[in-house]
């Protein structure tokens, strides 16, 4: 389909969405990353019968953490689609670029730049 | 198993807010089952924290740790050689976990991590309910095996009250949810089990000096002393 899609996307394999524990999601935060999201099968798909169920009430439960650390909930989300979906996934990955873009970088990249500058 | 729930985030960062250095130590018994207090809370409490404290700009080093059990000596001693490195600890075990952690390390700050709520059993998977409340004379003996001191809201021993209705507690209103009337499901089963005539015969009195009325209770079984 020669489709395109933001070059700063990272992509992490897993073999169900009912794999992501919401540590994985958090763990991206703290690493640096400025949003995450996860893309699961459409629901009613999963060949695991509720992996992708699982995984929304992940991102949801970290939305909540992220809320009560004073973190914009939005740096997370969940998205629909199935593997024949390339186009719905272009979309996905502009849309979240976009979200995240509005949000600004993750602040903890930007309070360590500060103390680097002060040292 | 005793059940607990995860306290809010804020009020842990509150506590710890003026140390800057901070061992978040987990319990793999009783708090890991009910997903409160184990190894993957420990995970996402001090990852949360970290994320906090960098964006709050503020240097905060913050350990993780989970020991077999916090309510025994010989597993809090692991931590022994390393405690001292820390401002405070918080302890995402029990209640009882917290105040060993705290009379074994007297010169350390000890925060709880967790609410610890009561003695229950898994209904599901993420949902707990209360069916103990230790009031140290069992009577499940007398009511079918379904404890009127947990399960009635006013503790009867011989019920059910005027505000069971259907089956349900009049509390429910004031919870917002159903709460089953314990002294119902009492009469359900005893009549299943044919024993109805123990309405009949008013339950003896209880001993609640044996519960938390005797004060802080203790039980000692000489033969396993050494």
């Amino acid at each position: 389909m020669r489709l395109s899609y933001p070059s700063n996307i990272r992509i992490v394999k897993v073999p169900c969405t009912g794999r992501v524990a919401a540590i994985h999601l958090l763990k991206t935060l703290e690493m640096g990353a400025d949003g995450v999201f996860v893309a699961g099968c459409l629901e009613g798909d999963c060949h695991y019968q509720a992996g992708n169920l699982r995984a929304r009430k992940r991102v949801a439960y970290v939305r909540q953490i992220l809320q009560s650390i004073g973190l914009e909930p939005e740096r997370v989300a969940m998205y629909n689609l199935s593997a024949g979906m390339g186009v719905r996934f272009a979309e996905i990955t502009r849309e979240m670029t976009e979200k995240i873009r509005q949000l600004g970088p993750n602040p903890i990249k930007s309070a360590g730049a500060m103390k680097e500058a002060a040292a | 198993m005793i059940k607990a729930k995860p306290k809010p985030i804020e009020e842990i960062i509150h506590e710890i807010k003026d140390c800057s250095k901070v061992l978040v130590v987990g319990c793999n018994g009783c708090v890991t089952v009910c997903e409160a207090g184990g190894l993957k809370e420990v995970e996402l409490l001090t990852s949360a924290l970290r994320i906090y404290f960098m964006k709050s700009n503020k240097h905060m080093e913050i350990d993780e740790t989970s020991l077999t059990r916090q309510c025994d000596k010989e597993y809090l001693q692991e931590l022994e050689d390393r405690i001292d490195r820390y401002d405070a600890v918080v302890s995402l075990a029990c209640g009882a976990g917290v105040q060993l952690m705290a009379e074994m390390y007297g010169d350390k700050p000890i925060f709880p991590g967790v609410d610890t709520c009561f003695i229950g059993i898994t209904e599901e998977q993420g949902v707990w309910t209360e069916r103990c409340q230790a009031c140290g004379q069992c009577i499940l003996a007398s009511t079918g095996g379904i404890c009127p001191i947990a399960r009635c809201a006013k503790r009867m021993l011989n019920g059910p009250c005027g505000g069971s209705e259907n089956g349900k507690c009049e509390l429910s209103i004031l919870v917002g949810r159903d709460v089953d009337c314990g002294w119902h499901l009492i009469y359900e089963r005893l009549k299943r089990l044919g024993q109805l005539q123990r309405f009949g015969q008013p339950s003896d009195d209880k001993d609640w000096t044996l519960s938390r009325d005797g004060g802080p209770r203790i039980i000692v079984k000489e033969d396993s002393k050494v």
